[in-house]
């Protein structure tokens, strides 16, 4: 297949139908994921391709997905268990925390459970309650998970790639909104390590950190401000369990000034760690407080409000301006 | 020992060894029996077993060896060598009946009070005792033993054992699971996902539901208005209520249930009705809730001493039998409490070992940090 461009979508899909013809323990699971190929099609015509025995429908129950994915790890299958919906978690939120994330612990590292949860998140698709929600800190609050989310479709591919050949459950957020986005996809490529974060775009102004769906509006931020002299560096952070400080540190190390950009809440989101980390890493090269923008603490609106709930072009570059104003 | 080499089959009466005694009356009229409390012979249209005399003394052995661990355990919590211990004391017929009924191929999961099927599975007692000491929250090799390490939140392992019996199913294995729960569990929504997953999938695992009437103190009417192993009927596979005081009706029962797995023919419910004799844990107070003629009443249902009555009627077990059975006894315990004593503290950086398998950066950091912090009191003090 080698280079091709590809809908983030697609190459997900493509990641999966790859596990599946290298691993014969490589497993799919979840609601809706066989004929119809799951609500967003991401497994779409794998279950004709690789059979009811590798590419599982289950029932209508999250917390059985996960329980009996983490029954399968333990006869030494590697699932991939989809949840069709962010606020569809938390039925199975028992299971990911309080045995999914602590059973290599519990017994000494010789258990190993290697699970990947994906889940489709964040909003801006117009749905109703419960199918916009971003929980990537409640997960990456919890030793013994690792928190990853691609924001483009080549880390989609190899991204999904790396969290099932990793031995730790990866809980996989996938931004819903860009499903569509097409991006390269290099499958010969030779993939950088899955924890650490990507200078998206250089500048020397300030630091714009995001990761899923907001990188792209930070990307479209950089290039208005540029316009108008200020020039923004881009980060991508990947992964938000381990988070890859280093990276962070070296960008604000050089640019003075951070404003950390996410659609889940501010409020004990994952700015507010970075936030604190970055502050005491740099202190002395921080010319403003480190910034972020988010969503509020409120729920996730009805659609007809999504859009003033976002962060968008304009609150991330109000929040750029506010922080070359110190 | 093993008495793996007897299989139970449906229905069999042949045995002359089975008394001619009627079943006694019951106000649960569907309650498997074999061996009546007076230890009796029962005979059951649908389950028998036929065992011999060294079996039967096997079985007699495994139970009181773990009363006598369980014993000790309570003890070692009382001297304060444990924080806390989950006393099995009643149930050991339950554990040890359907514990042999395993083969070394099939695969329990375990609640945090199956010490006599541990006992079963060749698990050493003293590693069962690490988590109650605090020094680790577990740490066997489940895979060494075929025996998950006890799960504390009630009823997720009946989702685990349910996927790894789905896998077992794909793998084309003849292994069965088993997974251990209890009447408060039952309540839980994970028991009732893990019935509907093996019931579509057809999962070889068999539902060991140890009703001991008591879930710290909700009795079992806080948790069903219907007797529990009913509840498998919704759900499209059999379930059958035995006499969980009754080491060779478990036996049995267990026995059926896995080959039935083996066979393809999908889950089986089990609820062995028994009684928890102690408190639920060491830190728990029974007399606040419940009343002593209830334990009375169950005493007289012993599981031990209705097999003791049996062998010695039978002639099966002589004195010196029993002899040298308390002086094993005394000898377990002795190792078990030397043992524990003996256990060391972890070393502090532990914290961070195992969080992960590949490694964590944050970890790593952490563990720096506070491998830095520990040293910089080096030299103090002492």
């Amino acid at each position: 297949m080698a280079a091709q461009q590809l809908p983030l979508a697609k190459a997900l899909n493509e990641s999966l139908r790859q596990a599946l013809e290298t691993d014969p323990k490589v497993l799919i699971m979840g609601e809706d994921v066989g004929k119809l190929g799951g609500v967003f099609r991401i497994t779409d015509g794998l279950q004709k391709d690789f059979g009811e025995d590798r590419v599982i429908d289950t029932p209508l129950a999250e917390s059985g997905i996960i329980g009996t994915a983490i029954g399968l790890a333990l006869r030494g299958y590697r699932p991939v268990a989809e949840i069709q919906f962010d606020g569809f978690v938390f039925p199975a939120y028992d299971q990911i925390v309080t045995q999914l994330a602590k059973m290599h612990a519990r017994s000494l590292g010789k258990v190993k459970l290697p699970v990947v949860v994906r889940i489709p998140y964040g909003g801006g698709i117009g749905a109703v309650e419960h199918h916009s929600e971003s929980p990537e800190a409640l997960f990456a609050h919890v030793a013994g998970l690792k928190v990853v989310s691609p924001s483009n479709a080549s880390d989609a591919y190899w991204m999904l790639q790396q969290a099932i050949q990793s031995d730790d459950p990866v809980i996989f957020f996938e931004p819903k909104r860009r499903y569509w986005d097409k991006g390269e996809v290099d499958t010969e490529a030779i993939p950088g390590p899955l924890h650490s974060a990507r200078v998206v775009r250089t500048g020397s102004d300030l630091t714009l950190a995001a990761y899923g769906p907001m990188v792209k509006v930070c990307t479209q931020a950089a290039a208005t401000a540029a316009e108008e002299g200020r020039f923004i560096e881009v980060l991508d952070l990947r992964s938000l369990s381990p988070i890859d400080f280093d990276a962070v540190q070296a960008s604000v190390e050089k640019t003075g000034r951070l404003v950390l950009v996410h659609e889940a809440p501010v409020f004990y989101g994952s700015g507010a760690e970075i936030a604190a980390r970055i502050t005491e890493r740099c202190f002395y090269h921080l010319e403003a407080p480190v910034l972020r923008v988010g969503g509020f603490h409120a729920p996730y609106p009805p659609a007809r409000l999504e859009e003033e709930y976002l962060p968008g072009l304009d609150r991330v570059l109000d929040a750029v301006d506010r922080s070359l104003g110190y | 020992m093993t008495v793996e080499s007897t299989a139970a089959r449906k229905p069999r009466r042949s045995s002359k060894r089975v008394s001619a005694a009627k079943k006694p009356q019951s106000a649960e009229p569907q309650l498997v029996q074999l061996l009546s409390p007076e230890g009796e012979r029962v005979e059951h249209p649908d389950y028998d077993i036929q065992l011999s005399a060294e079996e039967l003394r096997g079985l007699y052995r495994d139970m009181v060896l773990t009363r006598r661990f369980d014993a000790e355990a309570t003890a070692l919590q009382r001297q304060g060598e444990l924080g806390l211990w989950a006393s099995l004391l009643g149930q050991e017929a339950a554990q040890i009946g359907s514990g042999r009924a395993l083969r070394d191929d099939d695969y329990v999961f375990p609640t945090y009070r199956e010490h006599g099927v541990a006992w079963c599975r060749g698990v050493d007692p003293t590693n069962l005792l690490g988590m109650f000491r605090g020094v680790n929250h577990g740490g066997w090799d489940p895979s060494v033993n075929n025996f998950h390490l006890y799960t504390i939140v009630i009823g997720s392992q009946t989702l685990h054992a349910t996927g790894y019996a789905m896998g077992v199913a794909k793998d084309g294995a003849d292994s069965a699971v088993i997974a251990y729960f209890g009447d408060g569990a039952s309540s839980q929504g994970d028991v009732a996902e893990a019935f509907t997953f093996s019931a579509v999938y057809n999962a070889p695992v068999v539902f060991f539901c140890q009703n001991n009437q008591w879930a710290i103190s909700e009795p079992t009417e806080r948790q069903t208005r219907v007797p529990l192993y009913q509840r498998a009927q919704g759900y499209g596979f059999p379930g059958v209520r035995v006499d969980g005081n009754d080491v060779l009706a478990c036996l049995a029962v267990t026995r059926w249930a896995l080959e039935r797995a083996r066979r393809g023919e999908g889950p089986t419910l089990v609820e062995a009705f028994t009684y928890r004799m102690g408190a639920h844990t060491t830190s728990d107070d029974p007399t606040k809730y419940r009343h002593d003629d209830e334990r009375a009443a169950w005493e007289a249902k012993d599981p031990i001493l209705r097999l003791r009555t049996h062998l010695e009627r039978e002639g099966h077990a002589d004195d010196a039998f029993f002899a040298a059975l308390e002086e094993e006894s005394d000898t377990l315990a002795k190792r078990v409490r030397e043992a524990v004593r003996a256990m060391p503290d972890p070393d502090p950086l532990a914290i961070f070992d195992n969080v992960y398998a590949d490694g964590h950066a944050l970890v790593d950091e952490e563990r720096a940090q506070f491998a830095a912090y520990q040293a910089s009191f080096d030299g103090e003090g002492n």
